[in-house]
């Protein structure tokens, strides 16, 4: 067995001396096992084929168990968009409840970190954790319930309407031995229930870990869920994110995934339309600078009649950034009158930086509207001579043509709070920020 | 104001422009007309400097600067504008703010002071309507969806709010129906200034109907052939290119 496949059954041995015991033991050891099975994927995996997670296994991450605190105004100082939300925050993969506040929330309604839910809740948890999310699927997802514990449980009964969004806030700081958080969401929204749920993932300075993020969403009849997730890692930081959503009768899912961060992130978001009716639509933007690696990998089945699904994905790569972006979109037999898009755009300003992308149809229905396109690209030559002909010097005409690239998506999300907060992101991270935010905001 | 002196240009390692000539006096409306192929847009493209064209021989002198020296950026600041006879599209970058930062390009580098929103947009709502252009316009993506008339239009807007020292129209009228083209006309004609100088790159006369021209020449196989007054444009109208290209065959 490797290192570090010896390192992780240790952890879990430190952190689970007592054995299988309840289910949820059961549930850890099985997975365990799985993980034991599968081991961390390699690049003979087709669905791994861009993305070389070696680096990853070279550190021994201690699975965190300490509480931190984080000294007062520490997290009001940090660059994350925090409308009014009932807040779970999370200190480098463990829950903080001295930082967090759920206010008073209408019956019907948790909003609770795991830890917590696993006294108080434990059938609502065994009735659904890990029913949704293969744990076999990849042994990161097998190694995230093999140490399931922290994270966090939303559950919305029968009509019920989130009155404001709940916020996952994970802040990561630097730790004197790298560690790594194993975190565990469940989102459950009955029929015809709302609401809105943020994911921010966010590392100080060069600080060295790994997050290990698993979401499991299922959604009832009628219901709609507005999902973003913001990851802004440290630049030294190992991110992986595995999301499943189950869609039932005519409910809707609307994601918007932002990656920014990380030394090397993954993103997985599976999608089951299980019955007819049933809404998707996947927004993405991803940037990459220096050595970061990214990848976005999107599932989404098509199993019924008339379901519908839209993918827009954009990226933007400089200096020797790398993306891989793979969207698959399956339309099983009996799924007519399935209506399925997809894109995915990259930017490319250098030509050092790289993207592997790879739109996938599998088409089983003969009653189908679909559609797929993927490009590559640099800045369009005509669109810079025009703006440079009226004045604009050529480094802020680059500058505002790749904020208007990365506009196409950023304009889709619909909290205001969320979309400024991403202007000032991706601004900051382009060359004369001040000129282009003169130029956007009055 | 601009001098031209014996200008060749290629693109692609191809000589469009074989030893152009042309002097542009402060105040002078000059209408530059040929066929198709005649070497028109190159003109036009290495006076704005786009990207492409290379020019192997003779110099331009703007403003006694050395004009093929300057970035097209540069070019703009020192007041020379482009009507484009293609506008293109920008998603996501606002109409409205492009124009001010155009604007605002200009002042800085004549070192005045850069004009705040409310003028600006007073401003805005004056110059619109000499062109007749929906206000609704303003607040959309540079030429995003616009109609090929809309485009032009917010050209001569740009210029008109601008007011450039040399304005370069790139076969503005082309495209046009004849009430956008008087529209247009009448843009151009306010700007008429005796400090001000206007190129109009054209194929056809029509728009010399419109507005009227000091002078007329005729590029033809990368050279202007023939110059004269505005009789001369009729006179092409009447007897099409053949006449002046055999008229210069035979000199």
């Amino acid at each position: 067995m490797s290192d570090v496949l010896s390192h992780y059954l240790q952890e879990h041995e430190r952190r689970y001396p007592e054995g299988t015991g309840d289910r949820l033991g059961e549930l850890r050891q099985s997975a365990l096992q799985e993980f034991r099975n599968l081991g961390f994927p390699t690049r003979r995996q087709e669905n791994w084929k861009y993305t070389d997670v070696r680096k990853l296994c070279k550190h021994e991450f201690r699975i965190n168990d300490d509480v931190v605190d984080l000294p007062a105004g520490r997290i009001e100082s940090l660059p994350i968009a925090r409308p009014d939300c009932h807040e779970l925050v999370f200190v480098n993969g463990r829950y903080s409840p001295a930082h967090s506040r759920a206010d008073k929330l209408a019956a019907g309604i948790i909003v609770t970190d795991l830890a917590a839910a696993l006294n108080q809740q434990p059938e609502l948890v065994s009735d659904h954790i890990a029913r949704y999310s293969d744990t076999a699927s990849s042994g990161f997802t097998a190694l995230n319930t093999a140490f399931l514990q922290q994270g966090s449980v939303i559950s919305l009964a029968a009509g019920a309407v989130l009155d404001k969004p709940v916020h996952l806030i994970h802040i990561n700081t630097q730790q004197q031995q790298p560690y790594s958080g194993q975190l565990r969401n469940l989102i459950l929204l009955g029929d015809n229930s709302e609401g809105t749920v943020i994911e921010s993932y966010f590392g100080l300075d060069d600080a060295v870990y790994f997050t290990n993020s698993v979401c499991e969403i299922r959604l009832d009849p009628g219901s709609r869920l507005q999902h973003y997730r913001i990851q802004q890692e440290s630049s030294n930081s190992f991110h992986l994110g595995h999301t499943t959503v189950r869609l039932q009768k005519d409910s809707r899912y609307e994601s918007s995934v932002v990656s920014l961060g990380a030394e090397l992130s993954r993103t997985d978001l599976n999608c089951r339309l299980e019955q007819s009716g049933a809404v998707c639509v996947l927004n993405g933007l991803y940037m990459v600078n220096g050595q970061q690696h990214t990848d976005h990998h999107i599932r989404v089945d098509h199993t019924v009649e008339a379901t519908t699904s839209t993918q827009n994905y954009r990226g933007i790569l400089d200096e020797q950034g790398r993306a891989v972006f793979n969207g698959k979109v399956v339309v099983h037999k009996g799924a007519d009158k399935t209506d399925a898009r997809q894109s995915n755009a990259n930017l490319l300003l250098s030509d050092k930086a790289e993207v592997d992308t790879k739109p996938e149809l599998e088409i089983y229905a003969d009653d189908v509207k679909c559609s797929h396109g993927a490009t590559v690209g640099q800045l369009d030559k005509n669109m810079l001579f025009y703006l440079r002909s009226r004045g604009i010097d050529e480094h802020t005409a680059r500058s505002l043509l790749t904020f208007a690239f990365a506009g196409e998506i950023i304009r889709n999300i619909h909290m205001a709070s969320i979309r400024e907060r991403l202007e000032q992101l991706v601004l900051g991270r382009l060359p004369d920020a001040e000129t282009i935010r003169e130029f956007t905001h009055e | 104001m601009l001098n031209i002196n014996n200008l060749h240009a290629s693109i692609d390692n191809k000589e469009i422009l074989k030893g152009l000539n042309l002097e542009v006096k402060a105040g002078e409306v000059h209408a530059i007309m040929g066929p198709n192929g005649s070497g028109k847009s190159t003109l036009a493209n290495v006076l704005s400097g786009r990207d492409g064209y290379e020019v192997t021989r003779g110099e331009v002198r703007y403003m006694d600067k050395d004009l093929l020296q300057l970035a097209p950026e540069e070019r703009a600041r020192e007041g020379i504008f482009l009507a484009f006879q293609y506008p293109v599209e920008i998603p996501g970058v606002n109409n409205v703010y492009l124009l001010k930062a155009a604007l605002n390009a200009v002042r800085v580098h004549r070192g005045e002071p850069e004009m705040d929103a409310v003028d600006f947009l007073k401003l805005v709502r004056e110059r619109i309507k000499v062109v007749n252009m929906s206000e609704e316009l303003l607040n959309r993506s540079v030429n995003e969806g616009f109609s090929g008339g809309e485009k032009k239009r917010n050209e001569i807007f740009q210029m008109t709010l601008l007011e450039p020292k040399l304005a370069i129209l790139d076969e503005t009228d082309s495209g046009l129906d004849i009430d956008a083209l008087k529209v247009v006309a009448e843009g151009v004609n306010r700007l008429r200034d005796p400090d001000r100088s206007i190129i109009m790159i054209t194929h056809y006369q029509r728009l010399l109907d419109y507005i009227k021209p000091d002078h007329v020449h005729v590029l033809s196989r990368g050279r202007i052939i023939k110059s004269g007054g505005p009789e001369l444009a009729l006179e092409l109208e009447e007897k099409g290119y053949d006449w002046v290209n055999a008229e210069a065959d035979a000199a």
